[in-house]
């Protein structure tokens, strides 16, 4: 418990620091309920329709379904690859685990625009071969989320094998276990949380994607954060506010459940 | 000695795939990209001239490290005023200051630059506020500028500078300021000559940071400028796409990871990784 507690010019600058963080987030939602078709604050009554127009209108529900698709297929990718990466570093501390561990990051430091070009270039390279696999295919998308979730899966399972005992493994390689088993029976179930966190933000990541879905995607493999972008960019449409205000509430129902949970956790 | 085979073969067995991913996916490419730099119209050093002698390329740079710069002042300072709470606070106002923290960094870049627009916009709640109230009598224009991009931008990144802060408050010895304190030291005093000095490689770590990931930003700048302050990130978008001239698209997305390169490298001299979360 600190004794040094912020004075009285701390506390007004971090309410404001504060108000400023949360402001754009409740401003969603007074434009979300406006009748008007615009982006206008209500100026008397109030309508639902913004809401409604995301269930009845069909692209909004096709978006969310094939980012659904996109973020599971890319959240197993990206975890696969990073379980059995990090459970080789792991177990056989190989020589240039360092270098070997940072290239994995790359994806992670590079500025995601320049991300962004590179799994253009792969995925118009690719299209020649394979047209269900290339540019503008979900496939394609779901192999580049999986490029850029990647590095952030590796570190999530890296951070909790490091927590792990290795006495654990050494009994169990004492006891004959094999690699396979060691790995299965004896690591894995040390670090199921930190898989499923790893799944989950490798999903939260590609659900969220947008930056390199701009690049790889035009008619056809339209996510949500797509077509967002394109009602954001054009004229714009107070659905997004409507959505925009589900997702908010989503995000702090998540996070709220997440701090009882780890509350009671921490006090048994 | 089979042994030890079977420990290499273990080894290389379980990290192959993934390494063998990211160099088909992503290593090789980027090598696709760098070449493009170098081929595209005309084979040559082309691209990278123009980089240096297009007015057009060069006003976006300076723009792009002006606005990264203004940003990192902003974020960095902000992102302080709410750490001190979060770390040193009663436990009151930490919950409330994490809350208003996580929220945010969990929200999606466009709903944050969605949100903007709606406070913002010649008809957003801003205008519309200090209209009803007299205050202005024309919607004051606040998006679709710089100035919007610097607030979006702030906005997105607080969150991203508050961890290295964070981490070097917490791993502040308290009893040093007890003593400052104790020897008659004010409070301000104490803030500025003991806790901000001491914290200074959060605050390097945490500005750096900041600067990196401006330097690189696409979305923000791209809805809330409008199209009429175009940063490096949206140049390279507007090659690729309008243009399109992929050569100088790729020329500019390699000058970008080398500066960028270069800049981790030299956070690293003076930060250890580990400070910064």
């Amino acid at each position: 418990m600190p004794t040094y507690r912020p004075g009285p010019v701390s506390l007004i600058l971090a309410v404001l620091v504060a108000l400023f963080l949360l402001l754009p987030l409740l401003a969603v939602i007074p434009v979300s309920l406006t009748p008007s078709r615009m982006l206008t604050m209500p100026t008397g009554e109030l309508s639902l329709r913004h809401y409604r127009s995301l269930i009845e209108d069909p692209r909004w529900l096709d978006s969310i379904l094939l980012s659904i698709r996109i973020g599971v297929v890319s959240s197993a990718l990206s975890t696969v690859l990073a379980l059995t990466f990090s459970l080789g570093v792991w177990m056989f501390q190989p020589r240039f685990t360092a270098a070997l561990v940072g290239f994995v990051l790359l994806p992670m430091v590079v500025p995601p625009v320049v991300s962004a070009v590179t799994l253009y270039f792969l995925l118009t390279s690719v299209s020649g071969i394979s047209s269900f696999f290339g540019y503008d295919t979900w496939l394609g998308v779901a192999m580049a989320h999986s490029v850029m979730t990647v590095p952030f899966a590796t570190v999530l399972i890296l951070v909790s094998l490091s927590q792990l005992d290795r006495r654990i493994d050494l009994a169990a390689r004492g006891l004959g276990a094999s690699v396979w088993e060691r790995a299965t029976r004896v690591i894995m179930p040390n670090i199921k949380f930190g898989i499923v966190t790893a799944a989950l933000l490798s999903f939260v990541l590609s659900w969220e994607e947008i930056g390199v879905t701009l690049f790889i995607t035009s008619v056809n493999a339209i996510t949500l954060p797509r077509l967002m972008w394109m009602g954001l960019r054009d004229n714009i449409d107070p659905a997004i506010a409507a959505l925009s205000v589900i997702l908010i509430i989503i995000t702090v129902l998540v996070l709220a459940v997440r701090s009882v949970v780890t509350r009671r956790q921490a006090t048994p | 000695m089979r042994g030890i085979l079977s420990e290499r073969m273990g080894a290389a067995l379980l990290m192959a795939p993934l390494l063998l991913f990211l160099v088909l996916a992503y290593a090789w490419p980027f090598l696709g990209v760098v070449k493009w730099s170098f081929t595209l119209p005309t084979p040559g050093l082309g691209q990278y001239g123009a980089l240096v002698s297009d007015p057009l390329v060069q006003s976006v740079f300076i723009r792009t490290l002006r606005i990264a710069a203004i940003v990192t002042i902003v974020s960095v300072t902000a992102a302080y005023a709410i750490t001190v709470v979060w770390v040193r606070g009663s436990p009151v106002q930490r919950v409330l200051a994490e809350f208003c923290i996580l929220v945010p960094f969990w929200i999606s870049v466009l709903t944050r630059a969605f949100g903007w627009v709606a406070l913002l916009s010649n008809r957003g709640l801003i205008n519309t506020w200090l209209q009803s109230i007299g205050f202005i009598s024309e919607p004051l224009t606040l998006v679709r500028n710089e100035f919007g991009v610097i607030v979006g931008m702030s906005h997105f990144l607080i969150p991203f500078a508050v961890f290295p802060l964070a981490s070097a408050m917490r791993s502040l010895d308290e009893r040093v300021l007890l003593a400052a304190r104790g020897l008659g030291s004010s409070r301000m005093r104490t803030f500025w000559t003991v806790f901000v000095p001491m914290t200074r490689s959060g605050i390097i770590g945490s500005a750096m940071i900041v600067f990196v990931f401006s330097l690189g930003f696409f979305v923000t700048p791209a809805i809330l400028g409008g199209g009429r302050s175009v940063m490096i990130a949206e140049l390279i978008y507007l090659r690729i796409f309008q243009s399109p001239d992929w050569g100088l698209g790729a020329a500019i997305s390699v000058v970008l990871v080398v500066f960028v390169g270069a800049l981790m490298a030299l956070l690293f001299r003076y930060v250890k990784p580990k400070q910064l979360v």
